[in-house]
């Protein structure tokens, strides 16, 4: 049989959790890094990184609304998603998803953006026309009450929903890495360090994101990048980098240690189909040169274009390098068979439902949703200035 | 009582969550069927429903019945223990009304290489071939009788069927 090696049982030959569910972890993600990354101001104060925090909110929440597109796209059977939420079962991790994603969107960061963006958004009611009038009235839910002290309890209460928002971030996240960590039967996946590594690598990948996307806005902008603001995220980031990296190394060497009976098959996986997108993608490319780049920027004094071009470099393979670890665990752990003794092959469709172009497609939704809630509610501080001299 | 005015907003966006469960609650009342959980985890009027519908296999002893030549022919062979229905599809329908209702032959060379076709996961012991080249696209009844396939001369020679 084409793409298979050795003895694979017969439900092994066929990958069913295609590139889509490659993207679903990633996407999900990339929401729960930045919205960690929107926290570091809102509860950790610090300051340096406030240009980014309505950025950070709205690209968690761009990422968020697609989040479950790739789910819905491989299962194929959209009308009967919503009995997940009517008829859950108790055993049944993907049933908490939706919960926690609900939980997540509504009470943590629709909640959240709409609290923080309150004054603006009475504001704009107010001063625009037409249909986005009506949209921006739609959200100020019938009040207009802007006071100084309805102001300070919403900053109060901002503050409540970001330090709830942090345990949710990693529960959104931790449950998707928990549902690979908690299938003993498949040894690539099975690891308590999973859900772990999944949180903390989502904070590198959102991190990352929120500071590109910021350099990469401010400049089309045509606007000055604040440099503390950006050396601020890149030195939490080369921090979390850090962590993480130690804690996929920890389960390497663990596994390496332990030698269990699946460490011949994986070890081979490792030297042969995974050598480029693990190897080389992940751990090298995508985590071993980020992490001596951002290193570099901590230790050595370089003038602001080298660190500039050092934080795009370092969080673009640093994004590779997440998207890459996310395709080693879903198509890594799938090619192999539990008899140990055989390997399959993955082959990308193009066009079809889980194909190439629906995975660009999906990586690319985001930013679109991004575009138009930056147009909706602009997360740039001069114009909210032009707003509040309006 | 001031603090209360300034945090009106909040009680809006809160009456929004609550309305939203509410909504949920009656939506999930219409949309979940009542036998919901009477078993277990799915609809329990589904047993009866599915016990009501007409049966389609009509079991080996129905065919044994009136096709005692094919029987004796299959009990000669390896597929003494395929049931009649795995190849020639659910057939009660023909049981009850042999005359009117006659079933398709099925296409050997489609319905063998089911079963059949060489694949590293299945045992070394069960005769498995890769059709083009064993058959060049010839139907298998060409050579062997479906009912015993088995071959007098020895299998190796016809390309590794055993």
């Amino acid at each position: 049989m084409s793409g298979v090696e050795g003895y694979m049982y017969p439900n092994e030959i066929t990958l069913y959790w295609s590139v889509l569910i490659v993207l679903y972890p990633y996407i999900t993600g990339l929401v729960a890094g930045a919205f960690i990354l929107a926290s570091l101001e809102r509860v950790f104060r610090v300051e340096a990184v406030k240009p980014t925090y309505r950025l950070a909110l709205l690209t968690a929440l761009a990422f968020l609304l697609v989040a479950p597109l790739p789910l819905v796209l491989h299962l194929g059977h959209p009308f009967r998603s919503p009995e997940m939420y009517f008829t859950p079962h108790d055993t049944s991790a993907m049933a908490m998803f939706g919960y926690v994603y609900m939980w997540y969107l509504m009470a943590v960061l629709v909640f959240e953006i709409w609290l923080d963006y309150r004054r603006e958004i009475v504001l704009l009611s107010q001063s625009s026309k037409g249909l986005l009038r009506l949209v921006y009235k739609v959200m100020t839910l019938g009040s207009s009450n802007i006071s100084e002290r309805s102001l300070a309890i919403d900053e109060r209460v901002g503050w409540i929903v970001t330090l709830v928002g942090i345990p949710s971030a990693f529960l959104l996240h931790g449950y998707v890495g928990f549902i690979f960590g908690s299938l003993k039967a498949n040894p690539w996946w099975s690891s308590p360090l999973m859900p772990v590594v999944f949180i903390f690598s989502a904070m590198v990948s959102g991190i990352a994101a929120v500071m590109l996307l910021y350099m990469a806005l401010t400049r089309l902008r045509k606007q000055k990048i604040d440099m503390h603001c950006v050396d601020t995220i890149a030195m939490y980031m080369f921090y979390i980098f850090i962590i993480d990296f130690s804690l996929e190394m920890l389960d390497l060497i663990h596994r390496i240690y332990e030698a269990d009976e699946s460490f011949r098959s994986l070890n081979f996986m490792a030297h042969t189909k995974l050598f480029f997108s693990q190897i080389v993608l992940q751990i090298c490319l995508g985590t071993i040169v980020p992490l001596i780049l951002l290193f570099l920027t901590q230790v050595v004094k370089l003038p602001e274009i080298a660190r500039k071009y050092m934080y795009v470099l370092s969080g673009s393979l640093a994004l590779i390098g997440v998207l890459a670890m996310r395709w080693n665990v879903v198509i890594g752990g799938q090619l192999f068979s539990k008899s140990f003794l055989g390997y399959t092959t993955y082959k990308m469709a193009l066009v079809t439902r889980e194909g190439l172009l629906m995975a660009i497609g999906l990586t690319l939704l985001p930013l679109l949703f991004l575009w138009v809630l930056v147009k909706l509610l602009p997360p740039w501080p001069e114009k909210n200035a032009s707003v509040a001299a309006d | 009582m001031s603090a209360f005015k300034d945090a009106r907003h909040l009680f809006r966006f809160a009456g929004l969550f609550v309305l939203a469960f509410l909504v949920f609650l009656v939506v999930r009342h219409y949309y979940v069927p009542k036998s919901f959980g009477q078993y277990g985890h799915y609809r329990g009027a589904a047993v009866g429903e599915i016990a009501n519908l007409p049966v389609k296999f009509a079991g080996h002893q129905a065919c044994e019945d009136c096709h005692t030549d094919v029987v004796a022919k299959k009990n000669t062979g390896k597929h003494a223990h395929v049931n009649c229905e795995a190849c020639h599809g659910a057939l009660a329908s023909h049981a009850d009304d042999p005359s009117t209702v006659k079933p398709v032959l099925p296409d050997t060379a489609v319905l063998c290489a089911r079963c059949h076709t060489a694949s590293a996961a299945k045992p070394k012991g069960f005769p498995q071939v890769e059709p083009a080249e064993h058959s060049q696209g010839l139907p298998c009844e060409t050579c062997h009788n479906p009912h015993s396939p088995g071959m007098d001369a020895p299998a190796t020679a016809a390309g590794g069927a055993k």
